[in-house]
């Protein structure tokens, strides 16, 4: 009996917190008012948890494009992000929260693992979905109504190899990757593949696990025991950082190559932006260019929330604009409908040419979804990066 | 007399777990059928028939049994791997996909059950918090080993490799695992109403267990195992039977997971998952079947809900608080009132009926 | 060869200093902190604001993380643990996770998810002995364990309050009834593990200078296994275990496999146990009938 009333009383004490919580959500002003001549657009990213800071780029790069959009008064939109701790089955709840609410476009989701999951229901539901960051090749595949603002993995691996063989950049390459991760594991197995083409030797291959991802001894010595001229670090820039760290105080001096995913290094609170001095990376986004929009973007970007924006901040702030665009030309309404407007999208982004913070002349491939624009490489040179 | 009592009792709880259940799935389906629930809530529905079984499982381990396991999803894991094989195997040869899943289950149960007399019969030998850290340690393995699993299938037949994918497969193959990668494109064939029967088989399997003369057995383990030993009950077997049935549960349950998403990872099942069964087990109440069975809902939905109130950034705070507060509560001097009243009134009225006898 | 022994070294020093603060709470008030990790997080936060924003000293930014993480540590327990002090361990574990994501979810609205890099409180040097090279970090890490380590062994054996400790860890109704302040004691405890923790927080953040709201979980879990490791309870084996299973994990990945290495560590944990089923220094306890 006992028992049977302290869960009683536990659900009781659950409808009551939450009632009561409720009430003060409600109270505090929410500005969940809908507004009917808005498109609503709705994403999924980890706003907590330990991908947190992708998640919370995103939602705040996104912001910014719908203020300046709706500020112009043209084309309005309506945003909505749910967190979805970067687990797929957070994702498709969040994602079924967004249908509630009505979503009518979609960021898909940040990480590729949940854009994988509610990939396939954009699809079933027909409802379009543009992933600023997603970029597996499973998020796409087979669904004619999701597209990539970001490159694929594969192609990330291909184009370092290609990078490093054509600029001639180190001729014995050690690789460390994280091998619970699917971003870095989908980059090395291309990057292999890709390296044999072109005649580079890849001298050491060494991975880590989240459990394991603090020292890097092992992995850096095997890479000086190999004779290694360059590492290639297909990997995000929190352990990058610590492997940078930790060859210094080895004293290994070598040369690093990391992929798109490194980009956020210099921002990096405290960082000591030395250690990265001559790092190359190949990103589509350099917050420090000289492009005006980019100049303009950085300095709202900080003005707002506090800090320099990254690759995935820009990623969603182009999300939205090519969405303007694409609705302009299709001379689409916000009253029609998810489908409606899905139809209208995949008639319209294999056709438009899309200019953005993260690439000119960006296209999109109609039969997978996929972008195409130029990565740039940079080099780290006095804390700020440089067009190579 | 306490003994009569105590089974009556069990009976009761049996009835309500089983009435719960039934009743949820009549009210939710038609409610479903309708259109009359949100997508956020059949959304739920799947997930949390997974998680029952999950918390039922766990609870004969923990509640029956009184031997902590840290490590619940590793089981979930080999159930759900092995349950997307046997559906991928037998796409083409059965295809009602109801069945599919049934055979999968089965057989993912199998897997699980396995791997439970592996993990049992070491861990067994352990007591109390040694035990709960080695089924951690478990946990950890199971996932680290389905992490570098590479499984694909082609015309000759499924091929593996650990590590490295050392196999290449013929024109037409597919890989069903890819290592870290984990496994994309799943047909999802689990349904609500899969869950619901799952769960009525759990309740059926377990239910039966503790009422029966070896679910006797397990308790008297639990509660004095060295009285136990001398009045001639095996007690490894009888410990390893509950826990390995436990296992085999949440292998099914892992199958039906799995089959809802199109996408899964090693990665989900981890420490983390089977600390979040745990807190289904501890709020329903320790050896308390449907209190999991409520728990366990609630639980899920709760985050849920928590979304709807419009402060996403403080939406996992207030669930820390909420559970810390219901903890507290449960084992605070005021509910222990609260019983005392309640039980004082019962008595009252008790009196009046006549004794029953079981 | 040696360079891993002393990667292995430096790592499990880590291990060790985390594993300490989790085997002292262990061992007095019987219940496994899964919070502790967190307050390393917190720690190691306290001490890169005080340096980073304000400026400070790092010895003040270590004084800091300590005074902050001691209080926690003591409002933890009085809030969090101790109205459950009668209830069954299992309610207690399942409240210190509850503190655990809370401790995260605060420490993400209150700092972001931004990583932050710590500067190292010992500077990145390192000292070369015949060849091989030893960070500043992992000395003065090993060192801080040793003391703290003999500190504890001698607190615990010698003084009123250690001994007052040694008995609530024992009966704690009989401590009651012997004139022992059982409620003081624990919050002593708690306060000793929580300071420790910011001490561990600030020296691991010197060796790996990740800072996230997550930054401490994964480390927790790490300890926890070397307290096992060593003997639950056990001051000394905190330290052995910690030192093993750094050496155990630089080495499984070093000479047998990368990917497996998580597995390798875990299962020579369970072999360990199998053999000697109360970790390596442990007490067996022998069952009454």
């Amino acid at each position: 009996m006992k028992k049977t009333l302290s869960v009683l009383l536990a659900g009781a004490m659950l409808a009551g917190a939450l009632a009561g919580c409720g009430n003060g959500g409600n109270g505090a002003g929410s500005t969940d008012e809908s507004n009917p001549n808005a498109f609503k657009i709705g994403g999924t990213g980890p706003l907590t948890g330990t991908s947190a800071i992708y998640g919370n780029a995103v939602k705040n790069g996104a912001e910014l494009a719908v203020e300046e959009i709706n500020a112009e008064g043209g084309i309005q939109f309506d945003l909505k992000i749910e967190d979805d701790e970067g687990d797929p089955e957070k994702a498709a709840n969040c994602y079924n929260k967004l249908k509630d609410w009505g979503m009518q476009l979609s960021l898909v989701s940040v990480t590729s693992k949940p854009a994988e999951a509610i990939s396939v229901n954009h699809y079933d539901d027909r409802i379009f979905g543009l992933t600023p960051s997603a970029s597996s090749v499973a998020v796409t595949e087979g669904k004619d109504n999701v597209y990539q603002m970001c490159f694929i993995d594969p192609d990330q691996g291909t184009t370092a190899a290609d990078y490093i063989a054509d600029n001639n950049l180190g001729s014995k390459i050690a690789v460390i990757y994280k091998n619970d991760d699917v971003y870095s594991t989908g980059i090395y197995e291309t990057f292999v593949e890709e390296a044999e083409v072109k005649g580079l030797e890849v001298v050491s291959v060494t991975t880590f696990t989240d459990a394991t991802s603090n020292d890097f001894s092992v992995q850096l010595n095997d890479a000086k025991n190999n004779g290694a001229d360059l590492v290639f670090l297909p990997m995000y820039y929190q352990p990058a950082s610590l492997i940078l760290n930790q060859a210094k105080t080895m004293n290994f001096d070598i040369s690093f190559i990391g992929v798109d995913g490194m980009d956020g290094i210099l921002t990096l609170e405290n960082f000591d932006t030395s250690l990265a001095e001559g790092v190359m990376l190949l990103t589509p986004f350099n917050p420090s260019s000289d492009d005006e929009r980019t100049q303009n973007f950085v300095q709202k970007y900080e003005e707002k929330y506090g800090e320099t924006p990254n690759q995935f901040a820009a990623d969603a702030y182009d999300c939205v604009y090519a969405y303007k665009q694409a609705l302009e030309a299709a001379g689409a309404t916000p009253d029609m409908s998810a489908e409606e407007l899905c139809d209208l999208m995949i008639q319209e982004f294999p056709q438009m040419t899309f200019s953005g913070l993260t690439g000119t002349n960006a296209t999109w491939d109609a039969s997978t979804g996929r972008v195409s624009k130029t990565p740039t490489g940079v080099v780290i040179q006095d804390g700020a990066y440089v067009g190579l | 007399m306490k003994q009569v009592k105590t089974l009556v009792k069990t009976r009761r709880d049996s009835v309500i777990a089983f009435g719960i259940v039934i009743v949820a799935y009549i009210v939710l389906q038609t409610m479903n059928m309708t259109g009359g629930i949100s997508n956020t809530i059949s959304g739920l529905l799947v997930p949390i028939c997974a998680y029952i079984v999950m918390a039922v499982s766990l609870n004969l381990t923990v509640g029956i049994l009184g031997e902590l396991s840290l490590g619940h999803a590793g089981f979930m894991s080999v159930g759900a791997f092995t349950g997307i094989v046997v559906t991928t195997v037998l796409a083409q040869s059965v295809p009602f996909p109801m069945l599919r899943l049934a055979i999968a289950m089965v057989v993912a149960a199998f897997a699980a059950a396995i791997v439970g007399v592996i993990v049992g019969v070491p861990v067994l030998r352990l007591k109390g918090d040694y035990l709960a850290i080695v089924t951690l340690a478990f946990g950890e393995i199971i996932k680290n080993i389905i992490n570098v699993l590479y499984i694909g299938m082609d015309d000759h037949g499924l091929h593996f490799s650990l590590v490295k994918q050392t196999f290449t497969l013929n024109e037409g193959g597919s890989m069903i695992i890819n290592g870290p990668i984990g496994v994309s494109g799943i047909d999802k064939i689990s349904t609500f109403t899969a869950g619901f029967v799952l769960i009525l088989v759990t309740l059926f399997v377990v239910l039966n267990l503790i009422n029966s003369r070896h679910g006797r057995a397990v308790m008297a383990v639990r509660d004095n195992n060295i009285a136990a030993d001398s009045i001639g009950i095996s007690t490894t077997r009888y410990k390893l039977m509950a826990f390995v049935i436990s296992a085999a549960l949440a292998g099914m349950a892992g199958t039906l997971y799995a089959m809802n998403y199109s996408t899964i990872t090693a990665a989900k099942f981890d420490f983390n998952l089977s600390i979040l069964v745990l807190v289904f087990v501890v709020l329903g109440g320790l050896g308390n079947i449907w209190g999991s069975i409520i728990a366990a809902a609630l639980l899920t939905v709760l985050p849920e809900l928590l979304r709807a109130l419009n402060f996403n950034d403080y939406r996992m705070l207030v669930y820390a608080i909420l559970l810390i507060a219901l903890m507290l509560f449960n084992n605070s001097g005021a509910k222990q009132k609260l019983l005392d009243r309640i039980a004082l009134r019962k008595e009252r009225k008790g009196k009046k009926q006549p004794k029953e006898v079981a | 060869m040696i360079s891993n022994l002393i990667a292995g070294l430096s790592l499990g020093s880590i291990y060790a200093i985390i594993a300490l603060g989790y085997t002292m709470v262990y061992g007095i008030a019987k219940m496994l902190n899964f919070a502790h990790g967190d307050v390393i997080m917190v720690g190691g936060y306290m001490c890169f604001c005080a340096t980073f924003y304000l400026g400070w000293p790092p010895a003040m930014g270590i004084l800091l993380a300590i005074i902050v993480c001691t209080l926690l540590g003591v409002v933890i327990e009085r809030l969090a643990y101790k109205p459950l002090r009668r209830a069954p361990a299992l309610a207690v574990l399942i409240t210190a996770i509850g503190v655990s994501y809370f401790l995260q979810n605060a420490a993400l609205l209150i700092w972001t998810a931004n990583p932050k890099t710590f500067t190292s409180v010992v500077g990145s040097g390192s000292v070369k002995i015949g060849g091989l090279q030893i960070t500043h970090v992992t000395i003065v890490t090993i060192l801080v364990c040793v003391i703290i380590m003999a500190v504890l062994v001698w607190f615990t054996s010698k003084t009123k309050m250690g001994t007052a400790m040694r008995a609530v860890s024992e009966d704690k109704d009989a401590a009651q009834l012997m004139g022992i302040n059982v409620n003081t004691t624990i919050s002593v405890t708690f306060a000793i593990g929580s300071g420790l923790a910011a001490v561990a927080g600030v020296l691991m953040l010197s060796a790996y200078p990740m800072l996230v709201p997550t930054t401490g979980s994964m480390p927790g879990i790490k300890a926890f296994t070397a307290a096992v490791f060593g003997g639950i309870g056990s001051i000394p084996g905190a330290l052995l275990g910690g030192i093993l299973l750094g050496i155990i994990e630089i080495f499984s990945k070093a000479y047998i496999s990368q990917e497996l290495s998580d597995a390798i560590v875990f299962a020579v944990l369970i072999i360990v146990l199998l053999v000697k089923p109360a970790g390596l220094l442990g007490k067996q306890i022998r069952e009454k009938v």
